[in-house]
């Protein structure tokens, strides 16, 4: 997604040094290695401060949780246990589930590339009437909550669903389920990162090509492919990261059959209490999310040599000759079939009550019930989601903002690299063990939270920050430093021309930033299920509840309140989209 | 006004300032001319305060700015790319400075129309800075540095990104409005012509050190060195030996004005300086090549022994490539330059 596009068209990336004193656009008269060293050290105490509040965040309600779960689940009689790493390890049950970890997420990333790449063309290059509104609903499921996509596709594949209605086919018992819902949610990723740079790309350059004497195709694979290579690589590792740690999907869709390290970590810790067990399947998602985030660190470094960028709006055309209206239209029937249709049959279900359609499903969700399963009704989740969501970007916003300022500062080195990396660790580190990790640690003094409905928040904080830092990040980078310099020699003090020049330029960027670390905090399901209190359910936890019991009303339930969720989600993006600048177009 | 004393910023080994020593008085309009790298931008950032100094001082009316943020320096700066804001239309750029001195509105807006009156775009108020051509952007810039009545205007390459009618044009209005205004101006510019037309006196500028001070024809008429004649576009440098009122050079023997020093030295011959002769009268030359250049010709001429020779005639000698022509030298057009 995400990760990627920020550092392709950041101007910063051959632009004039901003630091560096007198390094003007003719070619600088300093350079930047020769730094005036009263500078760096000013400049160094100011990024620590700005890095001091992050730091510390990730410090107390990520590192410490997660390392707490893992020590306690390796550590017996107060000496470390590093036998059970190779006795899970050599577990059949675990290696079978490893492998199916694997397979299924380079399946999905696959399937991913193969279906979306067309998209992404599509969507970058032709012009075509509904552009704009088909791409942001081509983005609604990357913002839904996984917990609806696995409902969503179990309406449409499983037991019931349509296909079922109409065919008789179910395939929630195979893997196809799992990684079309995997396709669904990923799709915008490949759309967003390698279509947002595809349609950057200055088309002359092929035109250079083929006036040199390249025919269409090898101009295509000598000039255009190498220079999207590394946006779809970073694409491909992202996707690759979402489905390996998926886990609301696999939770919904694949019984008991299929499990990815992220469920069986849950099964582990909530259902067998086998802490052990689930502390090296943490160690082991986090090895390998580790060395996926390397690679993309990689990838991204890569993307930075120079790329002539124009504006998209010159870029795109419509389409003409037979082969591109063919393109378009099985891009169009497979964004229907695949992205539309599921989302549609969720809305259906949850109005198909046994008394004919209607809004049966949706009152039920006033009611507590009679079903036990909770103690209030599931209607209020709405609130308590908004709430926890509200709260949840708010820190988020502050955090990841922070974060960003501090990476955005010049001069960026080994130590703030890794700064960046430890900012997406959340995105791949176990939700599941955040947090159970949550519950272990900050249930006694001086941090008791445990009744605190702050707990639920700060939670979903983490994984939101990632996407307000990948957001800002680059707007903050876009902004020239001189502009500052401009302000100060008027007369703006160092806090003014923050406010008068940088405000009033990320201004949007916040926006879109908060936009979607509330859709993100909306749908966090992993950890929440576990710290949620039972009176306090969140939409996700409330829609795993009514799903993870029988009958038709609460399958109806479950549909409505997914509905629900959606639409929510769906509104804030469609916000974000009309308010969006051209420079956010990374999600 | 402005003083600096022995004011030197070191970037790693290299030093992009090496102790200079300026003065600009009131009302005196100040060009620094330097190639690229030759520090003078730096120059300008240790003034505003942007760039702190390794050893030396700036002073300001007097009193050191060392401790001085640059917001509170009251200077007006005008960047080379103009930085104007681009969220803010050309009221709202204009009246930064005086916003930020807390101006009432009032103030503001009358501050505005008269500056937008001053560099010619009246009305332009609620224009978008975006939607301005280049030479309109150079106005809002000048209009927001000059609206605070700054103490000491600086301008960076004021011109450098404008076409070349446009840019001679705005030389004389500048010129006329710093003198109705009498503001003390400090600019660089690595354009001589800028440089000349602008200033009341031309600083050159090498490796972060002066290499020649004066007015502009002093410069002109006599560089320093050989650095200074070859970044003014000279040529004929040659190795000579002075010896009483001539020169020996690889051309021959060449009057020299009197009183130059004697022995080994650089010469200079202006272009200027050289008449052109018939071939028995001179020095004998073939014409290799000879560029337009409006007014007169620009010849490049092959003498029989040494390099080529650069000379200037009226459009209507000027001889054919590859015609032989004869080369005599005035004393007036001969400077003897400094070691660099």
């Amino acid at each position: 997604m995400v990760l990627a596009r920020p550092e392709v068209d950041g101007p910063d990336a051959n632009g004039p040094d901003t630091d560096a004193p007198g390094a003007g656009r003719r070619g600088g008269e300093a350079r930047a290695d020769a730094v005036a060293r009263r500078g760096a050290l000013r400049r160094g105490g100011m990024r620590f401060a700005l890095m001091a509040l992050p730091l510390v965040f990730f410090a107390l309600f990520f590192a410490w949780p997660v390392a707490a779960i893992v020590g306690r689940g390796l550590k017996a009689d107060g000496a470390w246990q590093f036998g059970r790493i190779t006795e899970v390890l050599g577990d059949p049950d675990i290696g079978h589930v490893l492998w199916f970890t694997t397979w299924q997420a380079l399946a999905s990333t696959a399937l991913t590339l193969a279906i979306a790449l067309p998209g992404a063309y599509v969507f970058a290059r032709l012009d075509f009437p509904g552009k704009q509104l088909l791409r942001a609903a081509v983005t609604v499921p990357f913002v839904l909550p996984t917990v609806v996509v696995g409902t969503a596709f179990l309406a449409l594949l499983g037991r019931g669903g349509l296909l079922d209605q109409l065919w008789g086919v179910r395939l929630d018992t195979t893997v196809w389920a799992i990684l079309l819902a995997h396709v669904f949610f990923n799709y915008a990723v490949v759309v967003r990162t390698v279509g947002g740079l595809w349609s950057q790309l200055d088309p002359r350059q092929e035109e250079a090509a083929r006036v040199l004497g390249a025919s269409r195709l090898a101009a295509w694979r000598r000039v255009t492919l190498p220079a999207l290579g590394p946006a779809v690589a970073a694409a491909a590792l992202m996707v690759f990261l979402f489905t390996f740690t998926s886990f609301g999907v696999v939770q919904i869709l694949g019984g008991p059959t299929f499990s990815t390290l992220e469920v069986e970590i849950y099964r582990q810790t909530a259902e067998l209490l086998d802490l052990p067990t689930a502390a090296v399947l943490t160690i082991v998602q986090f090895a390998a999310v580790g060395a996926i985030l390397a690679v993309h660190a990689w990838t991204v470094r890569r993307r930075e040599s120079a790329l002539k960028l124009v504006d998209p709006a010159q870029t795109a055309r419509r389409p003409r000759g037979a082969a591109q209206r063919v393109l378009l239209g099985s891009v169009l029937a497979v964004v229907a079939l695949l992205i539309l249709l599921p989302i549609g049959v969720l809305v259906q279900r949850s109005l198909d009550t046994p008394d004919g359609y209607g809004f049966g499903y949706y009152r039920a969700l006033q009611a507590a019930g009679d079903n036990g399963s909770f103690l209030v009704p599931p209607i209020e989740a709405i609130g308590n989601s908004l709430q926890y969501a509200l709260a949840a970007t708010a820190i988020a916003l502050v955090v990841g903002g922070l974060a960003a300022a501090a990476l955005a500062r010049r001069g960026t080195g080994r130590l703030m690299r890794s700064f960046d990396a430890l900012l997406m660790l959340p995105l791949g580190v176990s939700a599941v063990t955040v947090g159970f990790g949550f519950l272990i640690t900050l249930d006694k003094p001086p941090l008791d939270l445990r009744t605190s409905w702050i707990l639920v928040p700060l939670a979903q904080a983490l994984v939101g920050t990632p996407f307000v830092v990948r957001i800002m990040l680059p707007v903050l980078r876009a902004v020239d430093g001189r502009l500052r310099e401009a302000a100060a020699v008027l007369g703006a003090s160092p806090l003014r021309a923050w406010r008068e020049v940088d405000l009033p330029l990320v201004r949007r960027a916040l926006l879109v930033a908060a936009g979607f670390a509330f859709a993100v905090s909306l749908g966090e399901f992993g950890a929440t299920v576990f710290i949620a209190r039972p009176d306090h359910p969140t939409l996700p936890v409330a829609v795993a509840r009514l799903l993870g019991r029988a009958g038709d009303l609460n399958y109806g339930q479950a549909m409505a309140l997914s509905t629900i969720l959606m639409v929510v989600c769906a509104v804030s993006l469609l916000v974000l989209e009309r308010i969006r600048t051209d420079r956010g177009g990374e999600f | 006004m402005l003083k600096l004393d022995g004011a030197t910023v070191r970037f790693g080994q290299r030093a992009a300032l090496d102790a200079v020593d300026l003065e600009v008085a009131d009302h005196e309009t100040v060009c620094v001319l330097g190639p690229s790298g030759s520090g003078k931008s730096t120059l300008l950032r240790v003034v505003a305060g942007l760039q702190p100094l390794d050893a030396g001082r700036v002073l300001l009316g007097g009193a050191d700015q060392a401790g001085v943020p640059v917001h509170k320096r009251g200077l007006g700066l005008m960047f080379q790319d103009h930085q104007l804001f681009p969220q803010r239309d050309v009221a709202g750029n204009v009246a930064f400075g005086l916003r930020m001195r807390g101006a009432s509105r009032a103030e503001q807006a009358a501050r505005v129309g008269e500056l937008l009156d001053l560099v010619g775009l009246p009305g332009a108020e609620r224009r978008a800075v975006a939607a301005l051509s280049g030479g309109e952007q150079q106005r809002v810039a000048l209009a927001r540095a000059l609206a605070p009545s700054p103490r000491l205007l600086m301008l960076d390459e004021p011109l450098g990104q404008l076409d070349r009618t446009l840019r001679e044009r705005l030389v004389v209005e500048l010129r006329s409005l710093f003198a109705q205004l009498g503001t003390t101006v400090l600019a660089v510019t690595h354009d001589q012509g800028e440089a000349f037309a602008l200033a009341d006196r031309v600083v050159v500028m090498r490796d972060g050190r002066i290499a020649q001070t004066g007015t502009p024809l002093e410069v002109w008429q006599r560089p320093a060195s050989e650095f200074v004649a070859r970044f003014l576009g000279f040529e004929n440098v040659v190795p000579a030996t002075v010896t009483g009122a001539v020169a020996a050079t690889p051309w021959g023997k060449v009057p020299v004005p009197p009183g130059s020093p004697q022995g080994e030295v650089r010469l200079l011959l202006r272009p200027g300086g050289i008449r052109l002769v018939p071939s028995r009268d001179g020095l004998p030359c073939e014409v290799v090549a000879r560029t337009f250049r409006g007014n007169h010709v620009a010849l490049r001429l092959r003498p029989g022994a040494g390099p080529l020779l650069e000379a200037e005639c009226d459009l209507a000698a000027a001889p054919e490539v590859g015609s032989g022509v004869g080369v005599a030298f005035a004393a007036g057009g001969v400077v003897v330059l400094a070691e660099d």
